[in-house]
């Protein structure tokens, strides 16, 4: 086993542990639970290893919604944005990411506060899976206005939580 | 054929993320269609597990208010105690139910974990088929109903709360037969709606809700909440009433699972009724 997998699959247990344990018991204003969980997708390796990747994050999300009781709501949401992960960062970092190697947990926690593309990809990522999660959620049209509420506030306090994780697990500079 | 094995092939990826996709949407649907429906829930071995050791930390936060509360309801149940001796030298009812004809049974349990923040919310309680508690059966506390069964593994299970948009439990007003519907609307934890009880009925701000006698799963007269709004539309010829709920659902302790002894029995007998 080599260290990129083991260091995936720690992060993937620590990430579940502390959505389980803290942040699903947050219910700030009654209703915000932030969902940092998804920083395993954010940060998994850009190579062409897509099954994985699928189904990684789709166990992912599983869990949670083993644990929040709420169907599979958490599972479609993480799959779509596994899916729509390249799309995401071709967007944000220009169509050559590919071609340059990028190592994206290096850029993201190193970038976090002075790139503005490292900042896109993240929030377009949360808001992406967020969109999905509320409208599965609610799964009715005369919802609209809730919907938008709890994701547009889901997102900031999700995006609060990930920059704050990715601040914390920062490599010092030596 | 070797075109299609090279199709598989070629698109493994694709069809894999739509087979997970359809996986997950189908167990949406699962959960948002039919009354028993998780496969996916927290009633099982692990997730119990989890949620019990997280509740044993957070249960100091509220022993205080928690005893309060068996302290109210200590002092309630004496007050009957010394009412009922008093009546019953002048008034001897005997054998009216005699103690093996009993017909509910109480199972005391702990809540481990509540959600209340979607909308549809459930709780995961600290006993299972262990303690004899099967889907279907009531959940109350000392304040009133808190919500129903859904599924139950070994040592733990889930109830469908009274705050799920699911749920619906029948209720009238106290004192009068005019019998509804509970809803919860999706809104505040701390109101719900009272549906299809007719214009004729005389309501008052303030009037108490309590469980309908035409369930197999509550008991009647079990408190719900009390009036807070009514209000109707020129068609229809029934209030809705908005019902303040007595039970802070935000924050629950123990509770108790009521057993319907009679439950098999009711159910053969309309099973029986159905057939023919």
């Amino acid at each position: 086993m080599n260290s990129v997998a083991f260091s995936n699959i720690a992060r993937f247990i620590a990430l579940l542990i502390a959505q389980i344990l803290i942040f699903n018991n947050i219910d700030l204003f009654g209703f915000i639970n932030p969902f940092p969980y998804i920083l395993f997708i954010i940060l998994f390796p850009t190579d062409n290893n897509k099954p994985i990747f699928y189904l990684a994050s789709f166990t992912l999300g599983i869990i949670v919604d083993m644990f929040e009781n709420s169907g599979g709501i958490h599972a479609a949401a993480s799959l779509i944005l596994a899916f729509a992960r390249p799309s995401i960062l071709k967007f944000s970092f220009g169509i050559s990411y590919q071609y340059h190697n990028l190592n994206i947990i290096k850029k993201v926690t190193k970038d976090i506060f002075t790139s503005l593309e490292v900042f896109g990809y993240i929030t377009i990522s949360v808001v992406i899976h967020h969109i999905v999660l509320f409208g599965l959620e609610f799964f009715r049209f005369n919802f609209i206005w809730e919907i938008l509420l709890r994701t547009i506030l889901t997102t900031v306090t999700t995006l609060l939580t990930c920059i704050l994780i990715l601040y914390l697990i920062k490599p010092s500079k030596k | 054929m070797q075109q299609i094995i090279n199709f598989f092939i070629k698109n493994s990826t694709k069809l894999l993320f739509l087979l997970l996709l359809v996986i997950s949407f189908g167990l949406i649907i699962q959960t948002h269609t039919f009354h028993q429906s998780s496969f996916i829930s927290s009633a099982n071995g692990v997730t119990g597990y989890v949620y019990e050791n997280v509740n044993n930390f957070k249960e100091y936060m509220h022993l205080k208010t928690e005893n309060d509360a068996l302290v109210l309801e200590n002092a309630y149940l004496k007050s009957i105690a010394y009412n009922n001796t008093s009546v019953k030298d002048s008034v001897e009812i005997k054998n009216l139910m005699p103690a093996e004809r009993q017909e509910y049974s109480i199972i005391v349990a702990k809540v481990i974990r509540n959600t209340f923040n979607t909308k549809e919310n459930y709780l995961t309680i600290k006993g299972g088929d262990k303690q004899g508690i099967q889907s279907d059966m009531g959940v109350i506390n000392s304040n009133g109903v808190i919500g129903i069964i859904e599924k139950t593994s070994k040592n733990y299970s889930t109830v469908q709360s009274i705050l799920n948009v699911k749920s619906k439990i029948n209720a009238k007003i106290k004192g009068s037969n005019h019998f509804g519907t509970l809803q919860w609307d999706g809104k505040n934890t701390g109101y719900v709606n009272l549906s299809d009880i007719p214009r004729l009925a005389e309501i008052y701000k303030g009037d108490t809700i309590v469980t309908g006698g035409i369930s197999k799963i509550f008991p009647e007269n079990i408190p719900i909440g009390v009036i807070e709004k009514a209000y109707t539309n020129e068609t229809s010829n029934y209030f809705t009433i908005s019902v303040r709920l007595f039970n802070d659902m935000t924050n629950l302790g123990y509770i108790y699972v009521i057993k319907n002894k009679d439950i098999e029995e009711i159910n053969q007998l309309e099973a029986e009724t159905k057939d023919e």
